[in-house]
C-alpha cells in the first residue's frame, strides 16, 4: 500500500510527512511572539485571513531553536487549529510504502515522540513524522 | 387559517415550511409530469409520496388543518398505489395532482396572506376515491405568488462568505499600502477609495447574514411563562418588546439559557402570588416586560417585572449565614454590592427550593455565561417595586469592540467591555506603591492591585506610563502599559490550544495591518498574575472613607410629631411591625422579631396603632429598632450641626431644606440600651452534673450577649469555654476559663475565677476570647 509523502528536511535529517496532514506548504512573513507560551510555540502568523501558530520543531524534537532565518513552513490542521510547523526545506512529494520503524531502532528525545514509521526513498530510509505529535497537545502549560 | 393569526413566534417555522415545500415543489414538478405520462412508474410515484407525507407532517406541527387533511388524503391514496392495492389510473394521477396543485396553491397564498375559500377541496378529495366519477378540476383562482424574498443558506456558507471578506479586507488593505509608498495618479486614489467604500459596505452586509431576528429567542417565552407561572400558582401578563432586533445567530443560541433561568427566576421570586399582590395594592395580574433594543453595538435585553424585587437584607442575611462573607464585610458593603450578592455562588435567596428556581445554582452562572459572551448584566432594584435586569451582549460574537494597548514592541487587544478607564501615571491622581514586593496603584484615593504587563510578558522593566483600570468578576485592578494606541472592532477567533494554555488570553484576531494580535483576557491576567482579590467589601470600605461630603440620611417623623434624621448607615431596612410584638418587658422596650428580642425605643405612644414602622438599626454587630410614625425621604446631611442642649439621644439639629431637623445621634441610642449581639459569641458550658452553670451562670453571660451551650453543634465553634476546676475539659474546643469555688485564689499564679465574682468573670471571658 502507498500513500502520498511531503519530503523535507528537519533540523539536517530527510523526513517524510503523509501528505494526508499537510494542509499547504508556505514562506510565513512576520511572526508575532505569545509571550508565556512555551518555547515551542513561536508565535502567531498570517496566512491570508486566518492566523496560524508557528511551531519551533527544533525545540519540539528536543533540539536546539530553529533559526529565525528558517521561514518555510508546513501548514497543518489539528483539533481546527492551523498550525505552521518550522522546516529547514521541502522537497517534494511522492508515493512511499509505509514500513513499521525498524526493530532494534533506537530513536530518542522528541524524534521517538513525533516518529510513526519509516519509508524508503532511494534505499535511504525516511522517518515518517506526524504532524499531529509536533504540535504541542492541550493542556501543556507555560 | 392562516399564518397571519399565529403568534410572532411562529412566523419563522412557517416561512421556513413555505420555502421548503416550494423547494420541493419545483424539484417534483418534472416528476409529475414524467408520472403524468406514465402513471405506472413506480419511481416517480415513490417522489411524491414523499411529497405528501413530509408536507402532512409538517401541518400537524404548524397547525395547518387544511393542507393536512388533502396532503393525508394524498398519502392514504399514494399508500394503497404502492402496496399494490391499487393501479394507478389516469382519473387517479390527476386527481393527485389535483391535489398537489391546490397544496401548492394554498401554500402560495400563506405566503402571500391571501385566504383562499375551500370549496372544491371536499371534491379534489372525494376525487381520489377508487369509484369516482370523473370530476372537472375545480379550477382554482390564480392567487398571486408573492415572488420569494428568502432563500435557505447552509451557515457554513455564511462563515465562508464571512472569512473570504476578511481576506479581501486585507487585500485592500496591503493594496493601499503598496500605493502609498509610490506617487500614484489621483484616479487611481479615487479608485481604490471607492473600493474601500465598497469593501466596507459589503463586510457590513456580510455580517449582517448572521443576523438573526431576537424573536428567534422570544418566541418559546410565552409558553414557557404561562407554564411556570401555572406551576407556581401565579399570575403573569407577559409583554415583549422589540423582537425584531437582530443579533448574532450564535448569540441567540447562547442568551437562550440564561435569559429563560432568569425569566423563571423573575416569576418564582419576584412577582407575588395574587394574594400578596392585591395586600400590597397592585394588580393580581404581575407584570412582565422582556424587551430587546439595539443601542450602538450592543443589544440591550431587558427583563423587567412588578413584583416584590430583591429584598437586599435578606440577601444580605443569606450570605451571612452561609458564611459566604463576614458580618463586618457585610456591613461595609454598598448598596449595589449587597444586591450582586445573588450573583455569588451558592446562594439561594429563596428559603424553600422549587423545581422552578432550583437551588441557587441559577444566577452566578447566568452571570457567568453571559460575561463568556462579553455581555454584562445590571440590576435595577426597587424593593416593593419591581426588578429590573437588564442584559447588554455585543452585537455579533464575532466582532469585539476592543482597545488596542502597546507594550514593549507587541500589540495586544483588551476588550473594551472590561475596561473601567485609561489613566496616565503622571498626574496627581494616580500613585505606584510597593507594598512589600506587591505593586499596587491607587487612583483618585481607591487603592488596587498593579500588574504591569510588559513585566509579566517579560517585554520591558520600565515602569509603565499608562494604566487601564480593568474590570473583572472577582476585582478591578490596573494594568501597566506603554501605550494604549487605538480603538478597533475586531474578528476574534479562538487561538490554538498551545496559546491557550497560558491563560492570559481570550483569543487571536487579524486586524487590518495584517499581524496577528492576541486578546488579552482580563480575569486570566490576574489570575496569572497572582492577584487575590478581597471581597467586594474591602474596595466598599474605601470609598465610604473617603465619602465625607453629604452623609445620607433619612428624614421621618416621629411619634411625638417632631421631624428627625438618622444616618441611613444605621438603617438597616424600615419595616412595618405589629404593636402587639411590642412588650414593656424587664425594664425596657422590647419588639420580638421572629424568635429573636431586640431593644426598642420609642419617643411616643403607638398604643392607639395597630402597626407602627420601626426602623431596623444596625451598628454592624448588634440590632435595635426605633419606632417612627412615617418614613419621609432621604436628605443629605449638611456639614453644620447645632449642638444639642440637654440629654437624649439627639446629635444635634440639622437646617435641611430650610426647617430645623434633630438628628438622632445613634452612638447614644445604642450605648444607652443593652446590647443584643446579632451573633453572639459562643460560650460553651462544661457542665458538672450539677446544674448550677445552667442555672446561675448561663443567664449572667448571655445578659453580657453570650450564647451559651453545653455541647457545641456540628460545625459551631465556641469563642471560649468555661469550666470548674474540678471538672476540667476533656478536649480543648476553645481558650478555657476555669472556675473555683473558694473565693481566695490558690497561690499567685491561679488563673481561676471565683464562681461568683460576675465582673472578673465577664472581664476573664472577653480577655480568653481575644487571645
Amino acid at each position: 500500500m502507498t500513500d502520498l509523502f511531503l519530503v523535507a528536511h528537519i533540523a539536517g535529517r530527510g523526513v517524510a510527512i503523509a501528505a494526508a496532514q499537510v494542509d499547504s506548504v508556505v514562506d510565513i512573513g512576520e511572526i508575532v511572539a505569545v509571550p508565556r507560551a512555551d518555547a515551542v510555540v513561536r508565535g502567531l502568523a498570517a496566512l491570508r485571513s486566518r492566523v496560524v501558530t508557528v511551531i519551533d520543531t527544533g525545540i519540539a524534537l528536543g533540539l536546539s531553536r530553529t533559526p529565525d532565518t528558517m521561514r518555510r513552513a508546513v501548514i497543518t490542521v489539528v483539533e481546527g487549529h492551523h498550525y505552521a510547523i518550522l522546516v529547514d526545506s521541502v522537497e517534494d512529494v511522492a508515493p512511499f510504502t509505509r514500513l513499521p520503524l525498524s526493530s532494534g531502532l533506537a530513536l530518542h528525545g522528541g524524534w521517538a515522540a513525533v516518529g510513526c514509521g519509516l519509508v524508503e526513498r532511494h534505499d535511504e530510509p525516511l522517518l515518517i513524522l506526524d504532524l499531529a505529535a509536533v504540535v504541542p497537545a492541550p493542556g501543556l502549560a507555560a | 387559517m392562516t399564518g397571519l393569526e399565529r403568534g410572532a413566534g411562529m412566523d419563522d417555522l412557517l416561512q421556513e415550511f413555505i420555502a421548503e415545500t416550494r423547494e420541493t415543489l419545483e424539484a417534483i414538478s418534472g416528476e409529475i409530469v414524467a408520472w403524468e405520462l406514465a402513471p405506472a412508474d413506480g419511481a416517480r410515484l415513490d417522489a411524491i409520496f414523499r411529497f405528501v407525507h413530509t408536507v402532512k407532517g409538517s401541518c400537524g406541527f404548524l397547525d395547518l388543518p387544511r393542507l393536512a387533511r388533502l396532503s393525508h388524503a394524498a398519502e392514504d391514496v399514494l399508500a394503497a398505489v404502492r402496496d399494490g392495492k391499487r393501479t394507478p389510473d389516469t382519473a387517479l394521477v390527476n386527481a393527485v395532482l389535483g391535489i398537489v396543485d391546490r397544496i401548492a396553491q394554498i401554500v402560495d397564498g400563506l405566503d402571500s396572506g391571501t385566504i383562499l375559500d375551500d370549496s372544491g377541496e371536499d371534491l379534489l378529495i372525494a376525487a381520489l376515491a377508487p369509484d369516482a366519477q370523473k370530476t372537472a378540476p375545480a379550477a382554482a383562482a390564480p392567487v398571486g405568488r408573492s415572488a420569494s424574498r428568502s432563500v435557505r443558506l447552509n451557515v457554513d456558507l455564511l462563515d465562508h462568505m464571512m472569512s473570504g471578506m476578511s481576506d479581501m479586507v486585507l487585500a485592500r488593505n496591503e493594496l493601499a499600502r503598496q500605493l502609498r509608498d509610490s506617487d500614484v495618479d489621483p484616479k487611481v486614489e479615487a479608485a481604490l477609495e471607492r473600493l474601500s467604500l465598497t469593501v466596507a459596505d459589503m463586510r457590513d452586509t456580510v455580517t449582517r447574514t448572521r443576523m438573526q431576528k431576537v424573536d428567534a429567542l422570544f418566541s418559546a417565552l410565552p409558553r414557557m411563562v404561562r407554564d411556570t407561572s401555572a406551576e407556581l400558582c401565579k399570575a403573569v401578563n407577559l409583554v415583549i418588546e422589540g423582537a425584531d432586533v437582530e443579533l448574532d445567530r450564535e448569540m441567540i443560541e447562547l442568551m437562550r439559557d440564561p435569559l429563560v433561568h432568569i425569566i423563571r427566576n423573575c416569576i418564582d421570586h419576584g412577582i407575588e402570588t395574587p394574594t400578596a399582590r392585591r395586600a400590597a395594592g397592585k394588580p393580581e395580574t404581575g407584570r412582565l416586560v422582556v424587551s430587546a433594543r439595539q443601542s450602538g453595538n450592543q443589544i440591550l435585553i431587558e427583563v423587567s417585572d412588578d413584583g416584590q424585587g430583591i429584598d437586599v437584607a435578606r440577601i444580605v442575611a443569606k450570605a451571612a449565614e452561609k458564611k459566604l462573607y463576614t458580618p463586618a464585610e457585610l456591613a461595609a458593603m454598598s448598596e449595589t454590592s449587597r444586591l450582586q450578592l445573588i450573583f455569588a455562588p451558592g446562594l439561594s435567596s429563596r428559603d424553600t427550593v422549587t423545581a422552578t428556581s432550583g437551588r441557587g445554582v441559577g444566577m452566578d452562572v447566568v452571570r457567568a455565561n453571559i460575561e463568556q459572551i462579553g455581555g454584562r448584566v445590571v440590576l435595577v432594584n426597587t424593593p416593593g417595586r419591581g426588578l429590573r435586569i437588564i442584559i447588554n451582549v455585543p452585537l455579533t460574537l464575532s466582532i469585539l469592540s476592543t482597545i488596542i494597548v502597546g507594550v514593549g514592541t507587541q500589540r495586544f487587544a483588551l476588550p473594551r467591555q472590561a475596561i473601567e478607564e485609561i489613566v496616565m501615571v503622571r498626574g496627581d491622581q494616580v500613585r505606584l506603591d510597593m507594598i512589600g514586593d506587591a505593586a499596587t496603584a491607587t487612583v483618585r484615593r481607591k487603592r488596587m492591585p498593579l500588574v504591569s504587563l510588559g513585566d509579566l510578558f517579560k517585554l520591558t522593566k520600565d515602569t509603565p506610563p499608562t494604566l487601564v483600570i480593568v474590570s473583572t468578576r472577582e476585582g478591578d485592578y490596573a494594568l501597566g502599559v506603554d501605550t494604549v494606541l487605538d480603538t478597533e472592532e475586531l474578528v476574534v477567533k479562538p487561538a490554538s490550544p498551545a496559546v491557550m494554555a497560558t491563560g492570559v488570553y481570550a483569543g487571536m484576531t487579524l486586524p487590518d495591518n495584517g499581524l496577528p494580535m492576541l486578546l488579552l483576557d482580563a480575569s486570566g491576567i490576574a489570575a496569572v498574575a497572582g492577584l487575590r482579590f478581597a471581597p467586594v467589601a474591602a474596595a466598599d470600605a474605601v470609598i465610604l472613607e473617603e465619602v465625607v461630603p453629604g452623609i445620607p440620611a433619612l428624614l421621618f417623623d416621629d411619634l411625638d410629631g417632631q421631624r428627625r434624621a438618622i444616618a441611613l448607615a444605621v438603617i438597616d431596612r424600615v419595616e412595618p411591625v405589629s404593636t402587639e410584638a411590642i412588650r414593656w418587658s424587664a425594664g425596657a422596650m422590647r419588639l420580638s422579631v421572629g424568635d429573636a428580642i431586640i431593644p426598642l425605643y420609642a419617643v411616643g405612644n403607638f398604643a392607639s396603632r395597630r402597626e407602627v414602622a420601626v426602623l431596623r438599626l444596625t451598628d454592624g454587630e448588634s440590632e435595635m429598632a426605633y419606632a417612627i410614625a412615617e418614613a419621609i425621604e432621604i436628605v443629605e446631611l449638611p456639614f453644620e450641626i447645632a449642638p444639642p442642649r440637654g440629654s437624649g439621644p439627639i446629635a444635634g439639629v440639622v437646617l435641611i431644606a430650610g426647617e430645623q431637623v434633630e438628628l438622632i445621634d445613634p452612638h447614644a441610642l445604642f450605648s444607652g440600651q443593652p446590647v443584643m449581639i446579632a451573633s453572639p459569641p459562643v460560650c460553651l458550658l462544661q457542665v458538672d452534673g450539677s446544674g448550677w452553670m445552667e442555672t446561675f451562670l448561663k443567664p449572667a453571660l448571655e445578659a453580657s450577649g453570650y450564647r451559651c451551650v453545653t455541647s457545641l453543634a456540628r460545625g459551631e465553634t465556641a469563642a471560649v469555654a468555661l469550666a470548674m476546676e474540678d471538672a476540667p475539659p476533656c478536649e480543648a474546643l476553645a481558650p478555657v476559663v476555669t472556675l473555683r469555688r473558694s473565693k481566695s485564689a490558690d497561690g499567685d499564679d491561679d488563673a481561676s475565677i471565683y464562681r461568683y465574682d460576675r465582673p472578673a468573670l465577664i472581664a476573664a471571658l472577653a480577655a480568653r476570647r481575644a487571645v
